[in-house]
């Protein structure tokens, strides 16, 4: 059986996280390294060894805004970034689901709404959001003013050719 | 010139005077736009967040379709220019990838447009001093930062086409609208992209600091190129911290006396009316 370091390099493909010599970097220019529980560094200390659940199972790797200021400043190219990436892919795949449950709730309605549509309509898709997260009431008087103003629309232009969208997610599909 | 023209969802909706400032400012600089042929969704954050493949094979279905053009796409939304520079970086690196993706879209892709931002089209190809032949009214008085945030420039690998830390292009396009630039040190910080919806606590107070941070270089305004960043600038920033914030082709259009940018101004949550006025700019 692979070890966790092993199936995060893999996914990753690129520059082994191992490279990494903790300058600490990524963490100091992290914008959210402050709402954390574990900074980026300590995400690759974690993997090293081989904390798999409780990386998986923390906030920090969805609270990850990819800013990618970690890979533009790491001396040794190890793309953080991306790492968060695999690691929100693997929390999903294994079933151990995102601790940050409203901000997946958010990608999940923000693909649907490209799968129904091609596009994204906004607010359909916040309205599919609202409802999935149950945070009903929040910017409410921002929405009804943006209405007013014509900034939002409830039939702006679709994809014609929806066959073709929906090739690509149902061949992206994962088990 | 001639370029293929991708909006993205935000410049049909939230972002709309974003669009019509690009098309109004091409227009002006002579770019002609062909809007990519029935074009669909980036992914944006939550594909790449939550499906490799996926976020790889949305920008590149657009791709293909721009490819029966031989010219450079134009993408004015940092984060689209972001993921399809992103994707365009994976294929060129990874055959073995670059295949499967084909075979997800159903259509080969051969690399052949180049995927440009507008700051980059208009420094480099239309020229400083072509633009600045097009200024009426130069923007005396107003004191912006240039924000560029994340994705037009980061990774440096896959963006390429201004410093990664220390941006200058954008200021200097505002310099020749006869704006007078303040400089900062918060020019590529973070404003919290689309947690906006999600953790909105935390965007408010990534906001709050950069309109503090404006306030401290002098500044009273802000110019940005993406749909995001402005979102969150012109709606986050709790109480009556906000200063107002542009759309660089907003201002552009303005200079160049251009038609729209009073109506444009009336769709932003903080009036930048007021200021422009006081400046005699409106």
């Amino acid at each position: 059986m692979k070890t966790f370091l092993e199936e995060v390099n893999e996914k990753i493909n690129g520059v082994p996280i191992q490279r990494c010599y903790h300058c600490r970097k990524c963490t100091a220019g992290c914008p959210m390294a402050v709402a954390m529980e574990h900074n980026p560094n300590r995400v690759v200390k974690m993997i090293q060894m081989e904390k798999r659940e409780e990386v998986l199972a923390s906030g920090t790797i969805w609270l990850c805004v990819s800013c990618e200021t970690c890979i533009t400043r790491c001396p040794n190219e190890v793309d953080i970034a991306r790492m968060m990436d695999v690691l929100r892919q693997m929390a999903i795949e294994t079933g151990v689901g995102a601790k940050e449950k409203n901000i997946l709730k958010f990608h999940e309605a923000f693909l649907a709404n490209i799968r129904m549509g091609g596009r994204i309509n906004e607010p359909t898709m916040m309205v599919h959001y609202k409802l999935k997260s149950g945070d009903l009431f929040s910017d409410m008087a921002m929405g009804i003013d943006m209405f007013r103003k014509g900034k939002l629309s409830l039939v702006s232009p679709r994809t014609k050719d929806m066959k073709s969208v929906r090739r690509i997610f149902e061949k992206t599909r994962q088990s | 010139m001639k370029v293929s023209y991708y909006p993205g969802c935000s410049l049909h909706g939230t972002a709309k005077e974003y669009d019509q400032s690009v098309r109004s400012v091409s227009h002006a600089l002579g770019i002609e736009l062909e809007e990519i042929e029935d074009w669909s969704c980036c992914g944006a954050t939550s594909a790449h967040s939550t499906n490799f493949k996926l976020s790889i094979a949305l920008p590149v279905r657009n791709l293909i379709a721009a490819e029966k053009k031989a010219q450079d796409v134009m993408i004015p939304c940092a984060a689209c220019f972001n993921r399809f520079k992103t994707a365009e970086h994976h294929l060129g690196q990874d055959p073995e990838l670059k295949a499967e993706v084909e075979e997800i879209v159903g259509g080969r892709y051969q690399g052949s447009v180049a995927i440009r931002n507008p700051i980059d089209i208009i420094v480099r190809d239309i020229g400083l001093e072509a633009l600045a032949a097009k200024v009426v009214k130069r923007l005396a008085g107003l004191k912006p930062v240039s924000y560029y945030g994340c994705l037009l420039l980061r990774p440096p690998d896959v963006c390429r086409f201004d410093d990664a830390e220390n941006p200058v292009l954008l200021d200097r396009i505002l310099a020749v609208l006869g704006a007078e630039v303040r400089p900062w040190s918060f020019k590529t910080d973070c404003c919290g992209g689309s947690l906006t919806i999600s953790k909105t606590e935390i965007v408010v107070r990534m906001v709050d600091k950069l309109m503090e941070m404006a306030r401290e270089a002098g500044a009273n305004c802000l110019v940005t190129a993406c749909p995001v960043c402005m979102a969150n600038l012109d709606m986050r920033s709790s109480g009556d911290a906000g200063l107002p914030v542009f759309y660089f082709t907003e201002l552009a259009a303005l200079a160049m006396g251009q038609e729209g940018p009073e109506g444009w101004f009336r769709l932003h949550r903080t009036d930048p009316r007021p200021l422009l006025k006081g400046l005699q700019l409106l």
